[in-house]
């Protein structure tokens, strides 16, 4: 499984957590518009992530997540650094 | 321009279509530390976090009277460009010397005080580590610095001990930022675990005492002080509008090479200094604080009374309890009517809504003052009891507290 496999797996069960996969999840889902996201539920989906991954996504680095696929990119490249 | 608020625009005509604007209450007249007149109606004060009661101190007014008399009323500019007054130098040498720390730093509001703290202390390659539930104001210190923000959960040691583990490798300084008490549910820190992570990592720490000054501890130090580990407080941040009954806000510290801060720190150094009334009211503030130890008995008997009355009439209530209490709601909708018909019943409290609270959840939240008493304490849990009869949020049987 890809790096990217493995985030978006990841991805997808944090959302089932927090009970917020309410649409079928691509790329292109974005975490205001199609997840109803607000900017705190936000700041804690990803701190959930940071938990299951293992890893730390600086707070300036978030403002330019919009869509999964943004939050993919990422969580890769800050998976990849830790590890 | 504006277009952009539209959404938000939306959600507070939602907000004030229940009843009275929670976010725009002008009373007619503010009567005493626990009383206001609301639409020509005597209302009691639950939401102002005047802990202590002092805003009618009368050595307060006096002060603060003489020192506009003999000083004007502002100083027009800050201190770096219109200088330092003698009140302020005094006033940093008295924080200090009641804080136990060898210098202290005023700013104009407490906001400021993280503002100017936070952007400041962390620099550009330094790591600041915030608790989830921080307050606004050290969100937006750490955002106008450039250090690189990591924020974990709410009173985790171990969510902390295992982020600063990933940075460990990292270079620069780790700065750990806490509260004593956390404003909206009015839990507080765990800070002897908190202190235990920052020695193991070698971080420094900066605990926010805004509403926990005057309020815990033997002294009204804060929470550091009632936990016993004053000694590795790296920085005391705190606020003269809540215990201290005016407004501004301070940093202390034992860093003898700190002058430098003073231009560094944008909100100290492009903003008007206190006013010389303010001074004088916090300076003697201070001196009713340390005078009056038993304003800290009282206020402690009056949380944990509203505290008991609610819970005896069935609420189930957040924290433990301490000056604030927070009553969690079941959605937005009901916490606005439980607000507005509160206000209706002659009690005044906070509405807070997501996304300012813990989780986006709803509250009512209460913050008792040491000047409230018994009876006003016990007509809040009637007026609550009633509400939350009325709303079927408790059960009619039991509201013991009537």
């Amino acid at each position: 499984m890809s790096d990217e496999q493995l985030v978006l797996r990841e991805i997808t069960g944090a959302l089932e957590e927090l009970g917020k996969r309410t649409v079928p999840i691509t790329l292109e889902t974005s975490l205001l518009h199609d997840l109803s996201l607000d900017s705190v539920t936000a700041l804690d989906f990803i701190m959930q992530l940071e938990t299951r991954l293992d890893t730390i996504i600086p707070m300036d680095g978030m403002a330019e997540i919009e869509t999964i696929g943004d939050l993919v990119g990422v969580l890769t490249r800050s998976t990849s650094k830790a590890a | 321009m504006l277009a952009r608020f539209r959404a938000l625009r939306s959600d507070l005509a939602t907000v004030t279509a229940a009843g009275r604007d929670p976010f725009g209450v002008a009373f007619d007249a503010i009567l005493s530390a626990t009383e206001a007149i609301l639409d020509g109606k005597r209302v009691l004060l639950l939401g102002t976090n005047n802990y202590l009661g002092l805003t009618f101190d009368q050595d307060c007014i006096d002060s603060a009277v003489a020192a506009t008399m003999a000083q004007g009323t502002g100083t027009t500019g800050s201190r770096i460009a219109n200088g330092t007054y003698g009140g302020h130098a005094a006033l940093e040498q008295r924080l200090a010397r009641f804080l136990g720390r060898r210098h202290a730093m005023v700013f104009t509001t407490g906001y400021q005080a993280n503002l100017g703290t936070l952007s400041a202390l962390a620099g550009r390659g330094d790591h600041l580590l915030l608790d989830a539930d921080s307050h606004a104001s050290i969100y937006d210190g750490a955002k106008l610095g450039n250090a690189q923000v990591t924020r974990f959960r709410h009173n985790d040691p171990d969510d902390l001990r295992r982020r600063l583990r990933l940075l460990a490798d990292q270079p620069g300084e780790k700065l750990i930022v806490l509260e004593g008490i956390y404003s909206m549910l009015g839990d507080t820190a765990p800070l002897r675990e908190m202190v235990e992570v920052k020695r193991e990592a070698g971080a420094w720490l900066l605990v926010d005492e805004a509403h926990s000054l005057g309020v815990l501890g033997a002294h009204g130090r804060g929470l550091a002080e009632a936990e016993g580990v004053e000694a590795d407080i790296d920085f005391v941040v705190g606020t003269f509008s809540k215990s201290l009954g005016a407004i501004g806000g301070f940093c202390a510290f034992d860093l003898d090479d700190f002058g430098a801060l003073r231009v560094a720190a944008r909100a100290y150094m492009f903003t008007a200094s206190l006013p010389p009334s303010i001074v004088a009211s916090v300076s003697q503030a201070i001196e009713a604080m340390e005078a009056q130890p038993q304003l800290r008995n009282i206020l402690r008997r009056n949380g944990q009374r509203l505290h008991a009355g609610l819970a005896a009439a069935g609420f189930a209530l957040g924290a433990m309890p301490s000056p604030i209490v927070s009553l969690p709601m079941p959605d937005r909708e009901t916490a606005i009517r439980f607000w507005n018909q509160l206000l209706d019943a002659g009690v005044y409290t906070n509405l807070a809504l997501g996304p300012a609270t813990p989780g986006g959840k709803p509250l009512l939240r209460m913050s008792v003052s040491a000047a409230l008493t018994p009876d006003q304490i016990d007509t809040a849990i009637a007026a609550f009891t009633q509400t939350g009869q009325r709303l079927g949020l408790i059960a009619a049987g039991m509201a013991a507290a009537e």
